[in-house]
């Protein structure tokens, strides 16, 4: 078992969809959201999923083939 | 010592001790530091920073370490100097140049990595990491050096040359990635909950990232502790940008700026806004990677993600972190943010060469082609006074500008040469 802290960018029509429903329903995985903003044609999303680590690569690859942007919440890596 | 009391997040105000952390574990928002302003005030003034050491910990009562005994390779305190050359080609009659590509490692990035370098020390770690696109790199493995640590240093594997050998040179175990800077990112997450180092723009980003207001101080003091009209920045995630305007708006609320009342922070520190403070920020960015721009510019409330694909590899960050506060100090600022079509960043580091004798990479191309079109725009009037940031050097970024080789290539013989002169440009025997 393991926790993840991820954030979704949805866009268009992604916005409406159920996806976090479905990432938890279908992979076993307990989603937690922490802070998001939703709005008609845009939103993201941060939250803490957790679930095996199998499961969560799994939901993850699904995520991101429907279209989502997947970031990894360690803060804001800034570069040089 | 430092005055800092905590660190608080961002977004839902949250307080923290001052540790290793960059993430609200509430909410997930990023972490601020938070200093005792009020102390600070009655031992800050303009003779103790010009007493101080001739680096940016001339500044340390603004800085989140302790500068007693900080890791400096002595960033800071880069020229400011006057464009008259590129600033009569351009029709502006007060422009300055930030000069920061003069850095111990040739970047800005010197500032930032000076500051987290000593909070890391000073926090115990004898490892400092970091995730770059080069100037970054560069510059942790030069301070690990100079700090005795050992460094990691992730880069993905397409860098330019001068950035690879630039941060090679130092001894950090470089790790050169088969994947994209955005992969090479998400590595870096991974590592820093899993190994016990200082990775400077992840566990260490609150203190880091604070280390880019003294370019704020910096040019306030050697303009006689006044602000530009205008200043031009390039940015990436958005941070430095931010940055600046936060060192403008201390120092005006510290009473010390020229003819400047002090005045309290209120409730936000990170958001102050000083009313004697009208400086302009324009922020600029390759239009290969825009993200902030775009946003900026389409009056969006987010900042939507891009696939970078620029010259201007420095800047190319496709989510960048601090844009959406960016937008906020453009907004507040009354500035303007330009995206620069791609062949103009060329054109941009070949302008600033040619006028003033001073050679940037590909960042540093991006502000002077924004600054000229500032000009053109009337955005920046003649007799405004205008700073660009030139915050990176041209020697790291050489594959930008080879065409611009192409010499006369001759035997060793006067006749030769003045054949190929005649050639050229149709001048001599
Ligand atoms: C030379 C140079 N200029 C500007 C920037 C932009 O800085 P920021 O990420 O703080 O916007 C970077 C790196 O990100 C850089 O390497
Ligand atoms: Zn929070």
């Amino acid at each position: 078992m393991s926790k993840q802290r991820v954030k979704f960018t949805f866009l268009d029509d992604l916005v409406k969809q159920p996806i976090i429903y479905r990432l938890g329903q279908s992979f076993d995985i307990v989603t937690n959201i922490r802070r998001a903003d939703v709005r008609e044609d845009m939103g993201w999303v941060v939250l803490e999923l957790d679930g095996d680590d199998a499961d969560i690569q799994r939901g993850l690859d699904w995520v991101s083939a429907i279209g989502v942007r997947i970031d990894p919440v360690s803060g804001d890596v800034v570069e040089g | 010592m430092s005055f800092i009391s905590g660190l608080k997040c961002r977004e839902c105000g949250r307080e923290f001790p001052a540790e290793p952390l960059n993430v609200c574990d509430f909410c997930f928002g990023p972490l601020e530091v938070v200093y005792d302003y009020a102390t600070i005030s009655e031992v800050i003034s303009h003779d103790r920073i010009s007493s101080g050491p001739l680096s940016i910990w001339r500044y340390q009562d603004l800085l989140p370490a302790s500068g007693e005994d900080p890791v400096d390779i002595m960033a800071g305190f880069t020229p400011l100097m006057k464009a008259r050359n590129l600033g009569k080609r351009l029709g502006l009659n007060n422009l300055y140049i930030k000069n920061d590509s003069v850095n111990p490692s040739f970047s800005f990035k010197d500032r930032v990595v000076s500051v987290a370098s000593t909070k890391a020390v000073e926090f115990g770690f004898d490892t400092l990491a970091c995730a770059s696109t080069g100037n970054l790199a560069c510059s942790v493995a030069a301070h690990s050096a100079r700090a005795g640590v050992r460094s990691y240093v992730f880069i993905p594997w397409d860098l330019e040359t001068g950035k690879i050998v630039g941060a090679a040179v130092y001894g950090p175990t470089l790790v050169s990635v088969e994947g994209t800077y955005d992969e090479v990112n998400r590595l870096c997450s991974e590592l820093a909950d899993n190994y016990p180092w200082a990775f400077v723009n992840i566990n260490m980003r609150p203190y880091y990232a604070e280390g880019s207001k003294t370019l704020g101080y910096e040019v306030a003091e050697q303009l006689d502790w006044r602000l530009p009209d205008h200043v031009v920045i390039p940015s990436a995630s958005g941070a430095m940008f931010t940055k600046i305007w936060k060192g403008f708006n201390e120092l005006a609320c510290l009473g010390l700026l020229d003819g400047v009342e002090a005045s309290s922070f209120g409730p936000d520190q990170n958001t102050v806004h000083h009313p004697a403070v009208t400086t302009r920020m324009h922020m600029a960015q390759a239009e290969g990677c825009s993200p902030i721009v775009s946003a900026w510019a389409n009056g969006q409330a987010h900042v939507l993600p891009v696939r970078p694909n620029t010259i201007a590899k420095s800047l190319a960050i496709g989510n960048p972190a601090d844009g959406i506060y960016a937008i906020r100090v453009l907004n507040e600022s009354g500035g303007t943010a330009t995206a620069v079509p791609e062949p103009e960043v060329v054109e941009g580091i070949k302008l600033l060469a040619e006028t003033e004798g001073i050679f940037t990479e590909t960042a540093g191309g991006v502000t002077v082609s924004a600054l000229k079109s500032l000009a053109e725009s009337g955005a920046i009037q003649p007799d405004e006074l205008a700073v660009v940031y030139i915050t990176g050097n041209g020697l790291k970024t050489l594959e930008a500008v080879d065409s611009v080789v192409n010499p006369l290539s001759i035997k060793p013989t006067m006749r030769s040469f003045e054949g190929a002169l005649n050639e050229r440009i149709g001048v001599g025997g």
